[in-house]
């Protein structure tokens, strides 16, 4: 498991960081986004000393149960945040993004064509 | 502490967060009630933050320094989330609010017309900022700093126009992957540590084993880069001066102090987790910040001397203040770094006063015209009349002018760090406590002295430069006309850099105080982790203050 999750976030990240890297605006969005997927999956990876499976979220009824065993909330709550705020910059980013095409006429990131 | 102050530190974030909610609701065309509400909050915040510089450097009989602790929903920290204000805070606050009163009236005058919702974003930067100089915990801080920068995404593109939209394009983007960063180095930090809260981490950081320290260190570097990407640190600099060239004045003027979020982070940081009491850790990355540092001092200097356009000119004087702000903190002595905290309050308030006095020097030129394209009354008619007086007095400089020629001397000289205005003292300040280390002066020591004299003269050289060519020339441009509304923050921004160096005894004391506190982060752990959540009957915040057996204010460095 450990093996495919970090292919995964490397493969996101190589991919954004292309992407990013690339003159199209809309090539940087989708850049931007897939970064970000990395960058979540990385905070959960990340956490906790490593991956854990069937963690219980909440405490077993009628005891305090392992508290070892129980999934650590807080990179969850990281994971969320940065969820929202980042489909928000996306978004305004988005905008700035058609703003630009609009005033400039070119969907390069420089807002004009290389000559 | 009386029970009504008790509240005072969430205030700084509520305040302008739930006023610029509350101003979504109102029509765009009820500007006068916007206008009110904004002066309000921003005046209530400059009290606030008054008064938090007060408490936090009241000396009573047997303390020396107080930190106020405000656990949010009154959980204990390290596990709630903390809010803390002590001298470095308490000062950046005030620095916010100044720049906020300042900015906002100059915007008044017409600026906050020129697009939708100026007064929102303007008040959630504001939130952003104070945020972020008051949290205690590295996620909330993450939080924040995409508060200010969701604002200031807004507000770099205030005013419409295609060079505006250009510079976005690269501002958001390179914020957006910064964050990213970011957001993998507190991973990093949290995997290895378990713990978010700043002071938790400088505690548990000398005790970690050598196979995680690596780690955290990595995580470290990460974050680092993020905060270094917002302090403008060469070579993650290249989007700062044309961003801040296409912003509109008073939004340039409110960014002179986003550069310093990050060296403030930065400054806290390092000196909580790579002090003096960091063990094996210790000056972990000092290094980059010093050569860093320097090389923002060098790029910064050849910029300003490059640059045409008297806004890309103040962008590049940024960077030179950026530049010398993190050598000094990569220095590592505390005389250096009170000297620096000087030098960031002066060259912040003169950087913010240059952008705003550009803008109104270059209102009578005709090249600013597709910028100014919102506001054009100022072009209009009644400017002839004036033209004709000046054909009759022939040669004299108009008052308008001799008025903005005036601030622009100031102006450069604190900039240049020409006596007798504060950017003078600063640099003195940090030179004098370089040069007088114990043993041989070294060599690399010698390399900033030089870098920080030439970025100086080479700013005194493109400044006059361009003072003469906008100043002196009696071209056919129009004499600008000036509100009193504009110039007051201009002047008001000068003034108080006079201020800080006639007052250079009880301003420098109160740094030097500041600095010495940044470099005992045991006592500020046992501050924030020792207070303990108050019970009903009682207050919800607590100050707790350093004892008789803290080190003493006037004392040796350790």
């Amino acid at each position: 498991m450990e093996i495919v999750l970090s292919i995964g976030i490397g493969l996101f990240t190589a991919s954004g960081v292309w992407l990013l890297l690339r003159p199209r605006t809309y090539q940087v969005i989708i850049g931007l986004s897939l970064l970000s997927y990395a960058v979540n999956l990385f905070i959960f990876a990340m956490a906790g000393g490593g991956l854990r499976v069937d963690g219980p979220p909440i405490l077993a009824p009628g005891g305090v149960g392992d508290p070892a065993k129980i999934a650590d909330p807080i990179p969850q709550a990281l994971v969320l945040t940065a969820i929202v705020i980042g489909f928000a910059m996306t978004a305004l980013f988005l905008v700035v993004l058609l703003a630009a095409r609009g005033r400039t006429g070119t969907d390069h990131v420089d807002g004009r064509e290389p000559d | 502490m009386t029970p009504a102050l008790d509240h005072l530190a969430i205030l700084p974030i509520v305040l302008p967060l739930a006023v610029g909610a509350l101003m979504l609701l109102f029509d765009e065309r009820r500007r006068r009630l916007k206008m009110t509400l904004s002066l309000a909050t921003v005046f209530a915040l400059l009290a606030i933050a008054v008064t938090m510089v007060v408490m936090v450097g009241l000396p009573s009989s047997d303390r020396w320094s107080t930190l106020i602790v405000y656990p949010l929903g009154n959980w204990p920290p390290p596990f709630g989330i903390v809010l803390v204000v002590d001298r470095l805070a308490a000062l950046m606050l005030l620095m916010t609010a100044v720049l906020g009163c300042t900015t906002l009236l100059f915007a008044l005058a017409r600026w906050h017309t020129a697009g939708p919702r100026f007064h929102t974003l303007f008040l959630l930067l504001l939130t952003g900022l104070n945020g972020a100089f008051l949290t205690g915990d590295l996620f909330n801080l993450f939080v924040f700093f995409e508060i200010l920068l969701a604002a200031s995404y807004g507000l770099v593109l205030h005013g419409s126009g295609t060079a505006r939209v250009r510079a976005g394009l690269h501002y958001i983007p390179i914020n957006l992957v910064a964050s990213s960063l970011f957001l993998v180095g507190v991973a990093v930090i949290y995997g290895v540590t378990g713990t978010l809260n700043m002071a938790d981490l400088s505690r548990i950081v000398p005790t970690l084993p050598p196979e995680s320290r690596t780690l955290m260190e990595a995580g470290a570097a990460v974050l680092g880069i993020a905060f270094l990407v917002k302090a403008g640190m060469w070579p993650l600099s290249f989007w700062l001066p044309t961003t801040y060239a296409a912003a509109c004045a008073p939004v340039a003027a409110m960014f002179a102090i986003m550069t310093k979020v990050g060296i403030y982070v930065i400054l806290r940081l390092f000196l909580l987790c790579f002090g003096d009491e960091a063990g094996a850790s210790e000056d972990f990355g000092a290094a980059w910040l010093y050569y860093g540092g320097m090389a923002t001092l060098l790029f910064g200097g050849i910029g300003v001397l490059a640059s045409q356009s008297m806004q890309r000119l103040g962008g590049y004087s940024v960077l030179i203040s950026s530049g010398t702000l993190l050598a000094a903190i990569g220095t590592g002595n505390s005389a250096v770094i009170s000297g620096a905290l000087y030098y960031l309050v002066a060259s912040t308030f003169a950087i913010s006063a240059y952008f705003l006095l550009v803008e109104l020097i270059e209102r009578g030129q005709a090249a600013g015209a597709d910028v100014l394209a919102v506001t054009l009354e100022i072009f209009g008619d009644p400017e002839e009349d004036i033209e004709d007086e000046d054909e009759e007095v022939g040669v004299a400089i108009p008052a308008t002018i001799a008025v903005l020629g005036g601030g622009f001397v100031a102006c450069t000289a604190v900039l240049a760090g020409l006596p007798p205005l504060s950017g003078f003292i600063g640099k003195f300040a940090m030179l004098s406590a370089l040069l007088n280390e114990a043993g041989e002066i070294p060599f690399y020591h010698w390399l900033f002295v030089a870098l920080l004299m030439l970025s100086g003269l080479a700013t005194l050289i493109a400044m006059t430069r361009n003072g003469i060519r906008t100043l002196w020339v009696p071209a056919e441009t129009d004499i600008p006309r000036v509100r009193a509304i504009e110039a007051i923050p201009v002047g008001v921004l000068l003034l108080l850099c006079a201020v800080m160096t006639f007052a250079g005894g009880p301003t420098m004391r109160y740094m030097e105080a500041t600095a010495q506190i940044l470099y005992w982060p045991s006592e500020y752990a046992r501050d924030v982790l020792g207070s303990q959540p108050a019970g009903h009957s009682t207050s919800d915040s607590r100050s707790s203050g350093h004892g008789p057996s803290g080190p003493n204010p006037t004392g040796a460095t350790p």
